[in-house]
């Protein structure tokens, strides 16, 4: 049970709770050692590995991560790194780089960590070699936290620019607009006028500069590490010193920049492409464009706060990323959602999936050339599932519907009909249409079937999950690996293709759309026995305070492992957010994808990923 | 027909009629150039070509905006053209953040007069909920000028379209003779900002470079600036 | 094996029968239900495979309830005072932090009074999450439907929403969420059931104790009543709060522990505990 308030304390003096939480040291259990951390611990010597706090084990000789790295995953067969986040211990002074390692056939996730110091030493072995889906996140590390992986193949800045000054997300890294640690925020009550952030900033805008800093005299170009790790041998000769291809025609190289404004690429991704002639031979992928700073405006809010910033993380699901979030502080705070929530929450969630699925079928054919026509279908079945979502919850996309323990809202019986007659009547036909309308098109089949091909073992390597990885042959979906929520109750499959193409990754989206309405169906017949109206358990609060812990909790969303690592303090808001996004990750598997394929191919592998940035940039 | 009132005496439009110094007086309210208006307007509020530019998460419902349900092509805003060179209208559908901004004044740039800009939604007018973050421009009109600000998280599509329907009726009161685009000089190209340690606005580069130099000397000035190179 | 050619004509089959059934599906509707299901209505139904576009500034779709765009205040028409008391829990509760109250002062004593002096949404931070309306606990902010708001040029003016701004009567508040002002009333009436009892309760524990003993003191002064006494009263549901009980279907939105609501269908035995205020309790 969570400890609530539900007084309006009417002193301001009632209010601050930070103070006092740093006199009051939280109680720090250590992590309980399963047999794979004692295997470990066998291996490498008691010393080198010791029980961290709260979860997982401690690499205290950072030297060794990657030996650990590699036992783990040769070992004791943990193939895929999931997440690898880092935490900004202040108080205590280090960094901790933490690390998510999983079996591909299920279970818990098996953590590790190490800790760097704050200053310059923070330098850490990358596991990259090993673990290549690792490489991104090692740079997000590298970006917002300043910790330097070395044997890293390509450590640059991934979300923010190379020049931007400092690491955003040390705690005692300020924004320009920073006001105060943790919100609420003192001035918006009882003595709020109001007062732009604007007009409280030096610079009359949200910048920052270095003291000193002269703009005149800059002359950085943010773009330059990206062209020169890019630029191979430059021909220095001219015109002839450029080899013939194999087909004897002389070409030049050419980096082509697409994005990030192309109509492509799914919002502001750039993709920077290396062609020899129209095959791709080089790709790096320039993310950040909008990099809107969740984690660290998480890290402000309370825990209630940040729900609804979950939904504009992946703005086409956002109760898939509610229920994650939710799922997750539940855990720390021991709460157990109601029956009917429950329920509530899996219909939301399937119908959710739904129409991110029929989305990204409908973008997809768009970035085959079939403009508009299937995606403008698509999107009217999507109108109507937004419909309920509207009645629902109150929003077409920003739903804000989960709560602490349970939904914002019960449903009514009208709405409750309105989705038995879109799970019974019309989606089924919907889907048969769209199978209809493509499947057996030779144009689709032709431009898509071995495009884009990645196996199952490189996709596993790359941390890839969701639709792609199983259109790979791999059976992997958290709701039967890591069941959360009530899934285990309901009778469904997890669809597999072996194909790994863009063909099978666009026919495994069909199929999951009909699993979900077989969940739906049999939820919508077993919500009838939960007590209507029962739909928050506890009380309802507006502060909530989860103990001390650290929860890394997972959801299977329509992109993939969707996973947050939260750490509390004991206090009204996250210490750590973290955010393991699938679509950021996958992203990561895309140069393999596409190297040696056309770049009109590129488009469509990208399109076949179903990325989408809020996610992948945060 | 709205065309009737395009240059309706007391209306703000007539009045810069008047004071233009380069209208003779007797060509004031001159029949022809209030017709020749009323055709210009008719057709260009009703073939406008938005870019298809989408930012975030407002670009969904943008989208949905050009699809089937609520069918902008009704207001004969027919394509969306990914091309800035084939756009009148920018629709800044997302939250901009401090990477994007230079390539969003680039795209303006490139638009051919007359342009018109959009902002869609919380974070494009005022930076949104996102607004403190440390990547995020607070309203993209700090770079670029805008016509119809649109307030909601995201706005509804039927909010968009009533957006358009206020940035036709502001077309409605332009006049030919008025318009800045077929003046000397045209409209002034926005310079793009830098990518240095923070954004940089260009415009302001030497503002920022006074005060930083004063800043460097008293460092009392400089708190609440005080983020050095980590 | 297939023809090559067939997979592209099946799908072009598809397309010819979305063209056809835009026309047949307008035709099932002539004489049968034109005119008593409006259009956007009959467009946005899911059974409809027809046309489905909704001609918007002629034509709109109808909001739902729950539908949330900017907050706005409520003024009870019948005292002509806003409801609000300036508790600052939706300035806490606001994600983005978009609000900003100013609590009135007594002149004279310098004490709070229960009401706003000023209150600022700023529409352009604002990310209608309505966290604001499902938290106050004297419903005095809720969820506004109006989603045509533009502004022209000036932003900073217009869309920065002041009191004045915001303030809405409660017929409006009414008029837009009639569900969630039936569950008002109900509740309001069962306050009242409430309070009525517990002051009877009270009289009549008062007149035992007078009987008893014949040195009455405070029988007044105490009688105004801050706390209505919970025992037996509870469950005697007024007669309005049963009457309007139909209305309010088995969910009445945003609000915790229903438990007291249901059992108004079968009102007459009052067995429930006592555990209302529906609504997080202010302590005010
Ligand atoms: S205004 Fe809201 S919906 Fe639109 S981009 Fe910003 S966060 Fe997303
Ligand atoms: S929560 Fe309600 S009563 Fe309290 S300040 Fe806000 S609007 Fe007013
Ligand atoms: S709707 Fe949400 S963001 Fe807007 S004022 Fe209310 S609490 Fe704040």
């Amino acid at each position: 049970m969570a400890d609530v308030t539900t007084t309006p304390p009417l002193t301001p003096a009632a209010r601050p709770a930070r103070p006092e939480r740093a006199e009051k040291k939280p109680v720090i259990s250590m992590a309980t050692l399963t047999p794979e951390m004692v295997a470990m611990q066998q291996h490498f010597g008691e010393p080198v590995i010791q029980p961290a706090p709260f979860e997982g084990v401690l690499i205290t000789d950072t030297s060794k991560v990657p030996d650990v790295a590699l036992f783990v995953r040769d070992e004791l067969h943990l193939e895929m790194m999931t997440n690898v986040t880092c935490v900004d211990y202040i108080k205590e002074g280090y960094l901790e780089v933490v690390y998510h390692a999983q079996h591909i056939t299920g279970g818990a996730p098996l953590c590790f960590k190490a800790r760097v110091p704050r200053d310059e030493r923070a330098v850490l072995p990358s596991i990259t070699p090993y673990y290549p889906g690792a490489e991104f996140q090692e740079r997000e590390i590298y970006d917002l936290y300043g910790v330097r992986f070395t044997n890293h193949p390509d450590l640059r800045r991934i979300l923010l620019w190379e020049g931007f000054a400092g690491h955003p997300m040390r705690k005692d890294w300020h924004e320009a607009y920073y006001e105060q640690e943790n919100k609420p925020y003192d001035s918006r009550w009882p003595a709020g006028h109001h007062k732009l952030a604007e007009e409280r900033v030096p610079w009359g805008d949200n910048v920052q500069y270095p003291p000193g800093f002269d703009p005149t005299a800059y002359h950085g170009n943010p773009d330059e590490g990206l062209y020169n790790t890019m630029m191979s041998e430059a021909p220095t000769g001219g015109a002839a010193d450029i080899p013939f291809s194999e087909t004897g025609i002389r070409t030049d190289e050419l980096i082509v920049n697409m994005g990030p404004q192309h109509p492509s690429t799914h919002g502001v991704l750039r993709m920077v492409v290396k062609l020899d002639g129209e095959t791709i031979t080089d790709l790096k992928l320039v993310l950040g464009y909008l990099h809107r700073n969740h984690e660290q405006i998480a890290e402000r809010n309370t825990w209630l706060h940040n729900i609804p910033f979950t939904d504009r993380l992946d703005y086409l699901c956002g109760m898939a990323n509610e229920m994650g979030y939710v799922i997750g502080v539940e855990r720390l705070m021991k709460l157990q959602p109601t029956e009917r929530a429950e329920y509530l929450r899996v219909i939301m969630a399937e119908l959710t999936r739904i129409q991110s699925h029929f989305w990204s079928i409908g973008f997809l054919l768009n970035d085959l050339g079939a403009f508009y026509t299937p995606a403008l279908y698509f999107i009217t079945e999507r109108e109507f599932i937004l419909d309920v979502f509207d009645q629902v919850t109150g929003s077409r996309m920003m739903n804000n519907y989960m709560r602490f323990g349970g939904v914002a809202r019960d449903i009514l019986p009208e709405q409750l009909a309105r989705i038995r007659l879109l799970v019974n009547e019309r989606l089924p036909r919907a889907i048969d249409e769209l199978e209809r309308l493509l499947s057996d098109n030779e144009i689709l089949r032709a431009r898509t079937i071995g495009v884009g091909y990645m196996s199952a073992e490189r996709n596993i390597a790359y941390s890839v999950t969701g639709p792609l990885l199983r259109a790979s042959g791999v059976h992997y979906d958290i709701r039967r690996a890591d069941p959360y929520s009530i899934y285990n109750r309901f009778n469904f499959d997890i669809p597999v293709l072996y194909g790994g193409d863009v063909f099978d990754r666009y026919r495994i989206r069909i199929l999951e759309m009909r699993q979900s309405l077989r969940i739906l169906e049999q939820a919508l017949a077993q919500i009838d026995q939960t007590k209507p109206g029962d739909i928050q358990a506890g009380r309802k609060a507006y502060i909530h305070r989860a103990p001390a812990g650290e929860v890394y909790s997972r959801v299977e969303t329509p992109k993939g492992e969707l996973g947050f690592f939260l750490v509390s303090d004991g206090g009204q808001n996250a210490y750590r957010y973290h955010v393991r996004s699938s679509s950021f990750i996958n992203l990561g598997a895309v140069k393999e994808m596409t190297v040696g394929q056309k770049v009109a191919d590129a488009v469509i592998i990208l399109g076949s990923l179903d990325i989408v940035l809020g996610e992948v940039d945060r | 027909m709205a065309d009737t009132e395009t240059t309706q005496p007391g209306d703000g439009t007539g009045d810069a009629i008047q004071n233009d110094p380069r209208v003779p007086p007797e060509l004031d309210r001159n029949v022809f150039i209030t017709t020749l208006d009323a055709v210009y307007n008719w057709g260009r509020k009703r073939s406008m070509w938005p870019m298809l530019f989408g930012l975030a998460c407002c670009a969904i419902e943008m989208i949905c905006t050009a699809a089937a349900r609520f069918d902008l092509a009704r207001f004969g805003w027919e394509l969306m053209r990914p091309s800035p060179r084939q756009a009148d209208l920018m629709i800044v559908s997302g939250t901009v953040t401090k990477k994007m901004v230079p390539q969003i004044v680039r795209l303006y740039n490139q638009m051919p007069e007359p342009r018109y800009v959009v902002s869609m939604g919380a974070c494009a007018t005022g930076g949104g909920p996102f607004k403190e973050g440390y990547n995020v421009v607070s309203g993209i009109d700090k770079f670029i000028p805008v016509d119809i600000y649109i307030p909601g998280c995201p706005p509804r599509p039927e909010s968009l379209l009533h957006g358009f329907i206020k940035l036709q009726e502001m077309i409605d009161r332009q006049s030919v003779r008025t318009v800045p685009w077929y003046r000397p000089g045209g409209s002034d190209v926005i310079p793009v900002p830098l990518l240095g340690p923070d954004i940089i606005d260009v415009r302001r580069a030497s503002e920022i470079a006074e005060r930083n130099k004063v800043m460097a000397e008293s460092p009392a000035l400089a708190e609440g600036n005080a983020q050095g190179q980590a | 094996m297939n023809l090559p050619g067939t997979g592209i004509l099946k799908g072009l089959g598809v397309t010819l029968k979305h063209f056809i059934v835009t026309y047949t599906e307008d035709f099932k509707y002539i004489g049968k239900k034109a005119g008593v299901e409006p259009r956007p209505l009959r467009r946005s139904n899911p059974s409809n495979h027809g046309i489905v576009t909704v001609q918007y500034p002629d034509e709109h779709l109808p909001v739902p309830e729950n539908f949330r765009y900017i907050p706005f205040l409520v003024r009870d028409s019948a005292t002509g005072e806003d409801r609000c008391t300036s508790c600052g829990i939706c300035a806490k509760v606001c994600p983005p932090q978009c609000i900003w109250i100013v609590r009135t002062e007594d002149p004279v004593t310098h004490r709070p009074v229960p009401a706003p002096k000023e209150f600022y949404i700023d529409t352009t931070v604002c990310m209608n999450c309505g966290f604001c309306a499902e938290f106050c606990p004297f419903d005095a902010i809720k969820m506004d439907h109006k989603y045509e708001i533009t502004s022209e040029h000036n932003r900073s003016q217009e869309l920065l929403f002041d009191k004045d701004r915001l303030t809405m009567p409660d017929t409006y508040h009414a008029s837009i969420h009639p569900l969630d002002w039936a569950r008002e009333l109900q509740e309001k009436a069962a306050e009242e059931a409430k309070k009525k009892a517990a002051a009877e309760a009270k009289a009549a524990a008062d007149a035992r104790k007078a009987a008893a003993s014949a040195a009455s003191k405070p029988a007044s002064a105490t009688a105004g009543g801050a706390k209505p006494a919970p025992p037996a009263a509870g469950g005697a549901k007024s007669p309005a709060g049963q009457q309007s009980a139909p209305n309010v279907p088995s969910k009445p939105p945003a609000q915790p522990p229903p438990a007291a609501k249901p059992p108004a269908q079968q009102a007459p035995p009052p067995a429930t505990s006592p555990q209302d205020p529906p609504k997080p309790s202010a302590g005010s």
